[in-house]
C-alpha cells in the first residue's frame, strides 16, 4: 500500500500541482493579454490529440527520431575508439585532457553558421551539431569504464596470449558496455536538448521546424501542444535507453 | 624427519638461472634466482610481503621481462606467457559477464591456443568443475557467488588448460581461515589429479608447509632464495602437528637469522647475500 502511494501516487499528484500551477499562470496571463489562453492546458491536451490523429505530426518526429540515431550513431563511432584509447593511453588521455574540455564546454549550436557554411544546407549540419554534443559523454563514461577495469582481467587475456582483437572484442568491449550505455542515456538526453534550436536553422522538417512553424502561422495552441510533445518523446527516449542499460547489466 | 637438502637434479619443468630483474632504473627486486621445479613438484615461494615473489612470479609466467638470467619452461626459454602454464591470483577475477562455465573456458579458443574441439572444450570445462566441486553451479554468474566459490571457479579455469605448471599468486590470503583450509586441500588435491606441478607464491608459512614438496624462502634486498626445505610429510599435513610446528620454528628463525632480528610480516632490508652462499645458511641450519 505505501509503496503504491509513494511510487504512483505522489508523482501523478506532483504532475496535477503543475498543470494546475500551468493553467492558474495562464489564466492570470489572459486577463491582459487574451493569447495567452491558447497556451493553457485546457487547450494544449486537445490539441495535442488532434495534432496526433493527423500524418503531418508523426513525419516530423519520425524525422526528428532518425536525426536523433544518425547523431548518436556518429557520436558512438567517434566517442567509443576515442574513449578506450584515453583510458588505455595515458599518453593520449594527457594530450588531449585540455583539448577535450575545452571543446566539451563549447555549445554545439555555436558552430551552427559554421557548420551550415561547410556542410550546406540540410541534414548535415544537423548531424554535425548533434555528434558533437553526444560525443562527450560517450567519450568520458567509455574512459571511465576501461579506467575502472579489473587489471586482472587484462593480466589474464595476455597470460592466454590474447590477440589485441581479442583483448578488446572480448575482454575490454565488454567490460566497459554498461559505462558506454550510460553514456548513451546521457547522450540522448543531450541530443534531444540539442535537436529542437539545431531544427530551427536550414531544415524544413523536424519538431525543431515545427515549433517555428507553429509561430510563423501564429498557432499558439499547436506550439504548446508540441513542446508537450517533444517532453513526452524525450522521457519516453530517457526511459528506453534507461531499460537497455538495466537489461543489458541484468544479463 | 628428512630435511636434507635438496640440489637441483633432473631437468625440471621450470629452470631458472640467475634471475634479476627492476622496475626500469628503479633497484632490483630480485637478482641471482636460481632454482627449478620438477614435474609433479609444488614448490613454494614463501616469502614477506612486498620482498618481491609476486613480480619474480610474473617474470617465470611470462608476463613480465628480466633484465638478467633466463627461465625455461619445457626446455624452451620464456618470452611470452606459454599455453601450457596456467595462472590464479589472489583475487579470483572472474568475468562478471560470463557465466561460471564459460569463465573457465575463458580463452580455450584464442588463437594462440592449442586448437580443440568444442566437445572437448566441453569435456575439459565439466572435469574442471567437477574437480573443483563446482559443477551445480555451472550457469551460475559470478555475482552470485561466495568468495571461496569465487576462487574455485578461477582454479577450474587454470585447471581447464591442462596446465604443465600453475603459477598461484597468494590465491587464497584473501579467504576466511576455513575456506583457506579447505581450499589448501583442494589445491593439493587437483595437483595430484592433473599431474601437474605447482609454483604458489604465499606469506603464509603455514599454508606453505601444508601444501608444498618444497619451500624456497625469499628474502634480501634485492630478492633471492635464502634458504630451501623439502617436505616429505603425507597429505593432510594438518594431521602431523609437531611436525609441521617444528618446520614452521625453523623457518621464522632461519629469516630472523638472515633478516637481522627483522620481524617476517615487515619488509626487510637485510645485507646482500650471494646465491653462493645459500647452502652456507642452509648447512648452519641443518
Amino acid at each position: 500500500m505505501k509503496s503504491v502511494l509513494t511510487k504512483t501516487l505522489l508523482p501523478l499528484a506532483g504532475l496535477l500541482v503543475a498543470i494546475f500551477l500551468w493553467w492558474l499562470g495562464c489564466w492570470f496571463l489572459a486577463r491582459n493579454t487574451p493569447i495567452a489562453e491558447n497556451l493553457s492546458p485546457l487547450k494544449a491536451f486537445p490539441v495535442l490529440f488532434q495534432l496526433l490523429g493527423d500524418s503531418l505530426i508523426w513525419e516530423h518526429t519520425v524525422t526528428s527520431l532518425k536525426r536523433v540515431l544518425v547523431g548518436l550513431g556518429f557520436a558512438l563511432a567517434i566517442g567509443i575508439p576515442a574513449g578506450i584509447l584515453t583510458g588505455v593511453s595515458w599518453r593520449f588521455a594527457r594530450a588531449t585532457g585540455p583539448l577535450f574540455q575545452f571543446l566539451r564546454m563549447i555549445s554545439p549550436l555555436s558552430w551552427m553558421p559554421i557548420a551550415v557554411m561547410v556542410l550546406g544546407v540540410g541534414d548535415a549540419p544537423v548531424y554535425f551539431l548533434l555528434a558533437f554534443a553526444a560525443v562527450w559523454p560517450i567519450l568520458l563514461n567509455t574512459a571511465a569504464g576501461v579506467a575502472q577495469m579489473d587489471k586482472n582481467w587484462l593480466l589474464l587475456s595476455r597470460s592466454l596470449s590474447a590477440t589485441p582483437w581479442e583483448r578488446l572484442t572480448r575482454v575490454i568491449l565488454p567490460a566497459i558496455a554498461p559505462h558506454i550505455l550510460t553514456g548513451v542515456r546521457l547522450a540522448i538526453g543531450v541530443i534531444w536538448i540539442i535537436l529542437v534550436p539545431a531544427e530551427m536553422l536550414g531544415v524544413s522538417a523536424g519538431l525543431g521546424y515545427f515549433i517555428l512553424d507553429t509561430r510563423d502561422r501564429l498557432a499558439y495552441h499547436e506550439l504548446m501542444a508540441t513542446i508537450l510533445l517533444i517532453g513526452f518523446l524525450g522521457f519516453l527516449l530517457d526511459y528506453l535507453a534507461n531499460r537497455l542499460r538495466r537489461i543489458w547489466i541484468a544479463n | 624427519m628428512n630435511l636434507a637438502v635438496n640440489t637441483i637434479a633432473d631437468t625440471g619443468v621450470l629452470q631458472v638461472e640467475q634471475l634479476g630483474f627492476s622496475h626500469g632504473k628503479a633497484p632490483r627486486v630480485f637478482a641471482g634466482v636460481t632454482f627449478s621445479v620438477k614435474p609433479r613438484e609444488t614448490v613454494a615461494l614463501l616469502g614477506a610481503s612486498g620482498c618481491g615473489k609476486s613480480t619474480l612470479l610474473r617474470v617465470l609466467a611470462g608476463l613480465e621481462k628480466p633484465q638478467e638470467g633466463s627461465v625455461r619452461f619445457l626446455d624452451q626459454p620464456v618470452t611470452q606467457p606459454h599455453p601450457r602454464s596456467a595462472l590464479v591470483f589472489q583475487q579470483a577475477s572472474l568475468l562478471p559477464w560470463l557465466n561460471v562455465a564459460d569463465n573457465v573456458s575463458f580463452g580455450l579458443d584464442f588463437r594462440h591456443q592449442p586448437r580443440i574441439s568444442k566437445q572437448q572444450k566441453e569435456e575439459r570445462v565439466q572435469e574442471a568443475l567437477t574437480a573443483v566441486g563446482m559443477a551445480a553451479h555451472a550457469k551460475a554468474l559470478p555475482s552470485e557467488l561466495s568468495g571461496g566459490m569465487a576462487q574455485r571457479v578461477a582454479l577450474a579455469r587454470a585447471l581447464a588448460r591442462e596446465p604443465q605448471l600453475l603459477f598461484a599468486d597468494e590465491p587464497f590470503s584473501a579467504l576466511d581461515p576455513i575456506t583457506r583450509a579447505e581450499m589448501q586441500n583442494l589445491l593439493v588435491d587437483v595437483v595430484q589429479r592433473w599431474h601437474t606441478s605447482a609454483l604458489l607464491v604465499t606469506h603464509d608459512i603455514d599454508e606453505a608447509i601444508l601444501v608444498a614438496d618444497r619451500i624456497l624462502l625469499m628474502g634480501g634486498s634485492p630478492a633471492k632464495v635464502i634458504a630451501e626445505w623439502p617436505i616429505y610429510l603425507s597429505h593432510p599435513r594438518a594431521h602431523h602437528t609437531e611436525a609441521v610446528h617444528s618446520l614452521r620454528n625453523q623457518i621464522l628463525e632461519t629469516f630472523r637469522k638472515v633478516s637481522g632480528g627483522a620481524d617476517f610480516s615487515e619488509q626487510i632490508h637485510s645485507p646482500a647475500h650471494n646465491s653462493e652462499e645459500i647452502p652456507r645458511v642452509l648447512n648452519f641450519y641443518f
